[in-house]
């Protein structure tokens, strides 16, 4: 292997790190309008009237939009393959409003202070109605959030609006009830995760002009481009034909951007005007109008034998997608698809319960997408069932684990094809030292020493429905372009389908033009998200690049005259297998693009799979907690990871490493707080912190690396597997400490010494 | 109000509002390299120096560098590519965005602390924030970048 499993660096990376302008605000053009959004400040009301005639009239003002001017056609801005799951329940701008920042009017204007005073302008006046605030509580509420009859879905995902509930899950597959009653032993604890924000460091933006042939063109940091050019068609009532969407440079994504959150209002403000317009959402836009993870209340029962094993499984959940349904059923679902399938040895599983609707910022798509929510009850679970046994908590997960080449209940028959999870189990606790820690010991001055484990899985790609293209060009000097429609969003996926695509055409990374990603010239692909650019857009590479190696080999044959099986090409030289003859790619190729071969070669390859062979982490926290204060410090993270064959070391390592800190921030500093009347109060990086260089300890991260052998050189995926142990981790480490379960996230030390102080009252 | 000043040893006279923020002149001027991820002064992505200092150019108002020398990751191209290739060849460049405002905290920081302790390197990079890598590989690449263990 020339590039494979090599740590090679990102095609783009000094173009970035050195500030070249290649992120969507560095290529607004400079006479773009500047868009705003005026917004709702109650949590539940509906406009009666709005007045925009003065607003209009200010100097400088291009246009101000109302839910007067745009079409009654409802639409999701989930990124999700058609027919899309999540419900289509939202206008581009609506009578009613849903949450406290909520759009009421676009305000579009030649520049940034006169579309502010614009807004100012506007009169409103609203009729307002009791929210639902309380997730708990949105079933059965008076107040109904969506009582529109327009509503929308494309197929039954349980919806049923005249009772908030936005979409509605059962799968149980054995007799969960009659097992749990067989079982020696039941643990039951119900846990609560927080809408945790994706606080990517670039915000939402993009901007949109209509080109030379009167086509819309948007160019946008969105992690879905041919999604959102779908969504814009319909919501804008034209063919997806007429628009163009282009994605730069993106400056973080972590699923928030498989949302489209800003598009829309540039894109009509260019329809409205002709004019260029340009959309940036501000920081606190970013945290309180667009998308969180979906906060959940997970209720788990497992029923084990009394040597451990586990028998059944019930996790009942609720998941409050807040005012709109984006990834509200799909996400949801996950929690139970990721999480029961791991312990094998059971007779009995169960997945149950809704998604409602609320008067709060909606949720999305996250890294993690419910593994991390399911992760966290399921993982804390079975540490406690490990302490009622008094087993070691690695012990036990060595001992129902699915292993390769098994079966779980709900693979239905379908064989694991690959995993080393064991292993990653045993080198974790070689690393942290479990062996010595375990459970914890005194370190003096009040402080107590702990570890803690979980385990995980994910996906890669969504079983038969991701399907991604790609195409390779050979160019008339012997270079190639490839072609693909998945984002890179800083991940380097850009690099490592480059890799791929070298190794098969043996050929340099310099000699590969990347072009990812615009619908105009990109071959499909649903973006990347749901872990699949490396499998699913990675084998369509892959394919693509053997296809053209043997459209080289066939027309090398013509000219050297002679058939292709007697013919070995090496990246540089055809030549035929007695080494008679040879010619090489550099004179080959403007033969075939510009002289007597007429026809320029084409590599071209379409993918899905229908398995989504999970990625696995064994994760290993040790905290130091102060027993007077509460406190925890994480001193060590230890995560070692199974993500098949590791395409690139260096990307892999950054991308556990950043995942893990994101479940650092989850686990202990992610706080999300609403006041009374439903506004975010965590609506800054001073209110909502996220991890900084001070907070996180040591992160070590190692491989053990499986073969998968559906995956483009064995590899499986890596980019959301990675935040799902820490917070089940942290907690069963701070448990350890100090005896004190925190089953709601983040794990604050007023929990912590609140739940100390009730431990003691026993 | 008119403002002159040198931009990356270049003197320029500028017309700027009284209330303009440094981050928006630069880029108003084309400094693209000045990015924002915040509006309170806790990301250091826009940072740039101003008299050599590190400064968050989102909170400094633009009639302050009246007579001042700044620098902005555009005029240091050389020195930053020298830490840039070791920060990319630690694959510790994700998504860049933080990058330019992490280079010039970097760079300002090697021209202040000598031999630094990992302690100190944690400490006077802390306002420079990531949310993507993790922050440990920017430390491996910073400590073989400064040949520091
Ligand atoms: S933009 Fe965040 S500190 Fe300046
Ligand atoms: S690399 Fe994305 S924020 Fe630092």
């Amino acid at each position: 292997m020339n590039f494979i499993g090599k740590g090679i660096p990102k095609i783009d990376g000094i173009s970035i790190a050195t500030g070249k302008p290649v992120y969507t605000e560095d290529l607004v053009m400079a006479n773009a309008l500047v868009v705003k959004i005026l917004r709702s400040p109650h949590a539940f009301a509906k406009i009666t009237s709005i007045d925009t005639a003065q607003a209009e009239n200010l100097p400088g003002v291009a246009c101000i939009l109302t839910h007067r001017d745009v079409p009654k056609i409802r639409f999701t801005l989930a990124g999700q393959s058609y027919p899309e799951p999540s419900p289509y329940d939202r206008y581009i701008l609506d009578e009613m409003v849903r949450y406290v920042g909520d759009e009421v009017a676009i305000i579009a204007a030649v520049d940034e202070k006169t579309a502010v005073k614009a807004m100012h302008l506007i009169k409103v006046e609203y009729e307002v109605f009791e929210p639902v605030l309380d997730f708990e509580k949105a079933e059965g509420h008076p107040s109904v959030v969506h009582p529109e009859d327009d509503l929308h879905c494309n197929f039954d995902i349980g919806l049923n609006k005249d009772k908030n509930i936005a979409s509605s899950k059962y799968v149980e597959i054995g007799d969960v009830e009659e097992e749990l009653k067989k079982c020696d032993v039941v643990v039951e604890e119900t846990y609560y995760t927080q809408a945790q924000a994706h606080a990517m460091m670039e915000t939402y933006r993009a901007f949109s002009y209509l080109d030379h042939s009167g086509r819309l063109v948007v160019v946008s940091s969105t992690q879905i481009p041919f999604h959102v050019r779908r969504q814009l068609a319909r919501a804008l009532q034209i063919p997806a034909s007429r628009i163009r969407v282009v994605k730069p440079r993106i400056g973080g994504g972590f699923g928030g951007k498989q949302t489209g959150a800003v598009e829309v209002f540039a894109a009509i403000v260019t329809l409205k005007t002709g004019q260029p317009a340009k959309i940036i959402y501000d920081r606190k836009e970013t945290f309180t109008c667009t998308t969180s993870r979906h906060a959940m209340r997970l209720k788990v029962r497992l029923g084990a034998d009394l040597d451990g094993t586990i028998r059944a499984l019930d996790i009942q959940g609720l998941s409050d997608t807040g005012a709109y349904g984006e990834h509200a059923p799909t996400v949801f679902s996950v929690v139970g698809e990721k999480t029961l399938p791991l312990y094998n040895k059971t007779k009995a599983v169960r997945f149950l319960g809704n998604a409602v609707y609320t008067n709060k910022m909606p949720a999305g798509a996250l890294r993690g997408y419910g593994a991390t929510q399911g992760t966290f009850a399921l993982e804390c679970t079975v540490n406690k069932l490990a302490q009622k046994l008094g087993m070691d908590p690695a012990e036990i997960r060595l001992k129902n684990l699915i292993r390769q080449g098994e079966t779980s209940l709900p693979y239905q028959g379908k064989l694991l094809g690959s995993s080393t999870l064991d292993k990653c189990i045993e080198t974790g606790k070689n690393l942290i030292g479990w062996q010595e820690k375990y459970p914890s010991q005194e370190v003096g001055s009040n402080k107590v020493r702990a570890v803690g484990m979980a385990v995980t899985m994910q996906g890669s790609g969504i079983a038969g429905i991701d399907t991604a293209s790609a195409e390779i060009r050979l160019h008339d000097e012997g270079n190639y372009t490839l072609l693909i429609g998945s984002t890179d969003m800083g991940t380097g996926s850009d690099t490592i389908l480059a890799q791929m695509a070298a190794e098969v055409l043996e050929t340099s990374l310099e000699n590969i033009i990347v072009n990812a990603a615009d619908t105009d010239v990109s071959p499909y692909d649903p973006g990347s998200y749901a872990s699949s650019t490396t499998y699913v857009t990675g084998m369509a590479v892959v394919r693509a690049a053997e296809d053209l190696k043997k459209q080289i080999l066939e027309h090398g044959a013509k000219f050297l005259e002679i058939s292709p099986a007697e013919v070995e090409f090496d990246g540089k030289t055809l030549q035929t297998l007695d080494g008679n003859k040879a010619i090489g790619l550099r004179e080959l190729a403007p033969l075939l693009v510009l002289g007597t071969g007429k026809q320029q070669l084409v590599g071209t390859a379409t993918y899905g799979s229908d398995v989504s062979p999970p990625p696995f982490i064994a994760g290993f926290a040790e905290v130091e907690v102060d027993k007077e204060t509460g406190k925890v410090d994480l001193l060590d993270y230890v995560a070692v990871v199974d993500c098949g064959t590791v395409i690139n070391s260096n990307l892999a390592r950054i991308q556990v490493e950043g995942g893990i800190v994101q479940g650092i921030g989850m686990a202990l500093y992610e706080d999300v707080r609403y006041d009374q009347k439903g506004n975010l109060l965590t609506n800054s990086f001073m209110q909502y912190k996220i991890p900084c260089r001070k907070d996180i300890g040591t992160v070590r991260v190692a491989f053990e690396e499986s073969f998968e052998p559906t995956g483009p050189f064995g590899a499986k995926s890596i980019g959301e597997v990675v935040i799902n142990t820490p917070a089940p981790a942290i907690a069963h480490a701070v448990f350890n400490a100090v005896g004190v379960q925190v089953t709601t996230l983040p794990i604050t030390p007023e929990k912590v010494f609140m739940g100390m102080g009730m431990e003691k009252a026993k | 109000m008119q403002i002159e000043a040198i931009i990356n040893n270049k003197k320029v006279a500028w017309e700027i509002e009284n209330d303009e923020l440094l981050a928006d002149t630069l880029r108003a001027k084309g400094l693209l390299s000045i990015r924002q991820g915040c509006d309170t002064s806790c990301c250091g992505l826009c940072t740039v120096w101003i008299e050599g200092k590190p400064t968050l150019s989102c909170t400094t108002l633009s009639f302050r560098i009246n007579g001042k020398n700044v620098t902005t990751i555009e005029g240091i191209q050389e020195e930053a590519a020298a830490f840039a290739q070791v920060l990319v060849a630690e694959g510790a460049d994700q998504c860049g965005f933080c990058s330019p405002g992490f280079i010039m905290t970097v760079l300002a920081m090697k021209n202040e602390l000598k031999n630094p302790a990992e302690e100190e390197i944690i400490h006077y990079l802390t306002g420079n924030l990531c949310r993507c890598t993790g922050y440990m590989g920017q430390l491996r690449a910073v400590k073989k970048y400064l040949g520091v263990e």
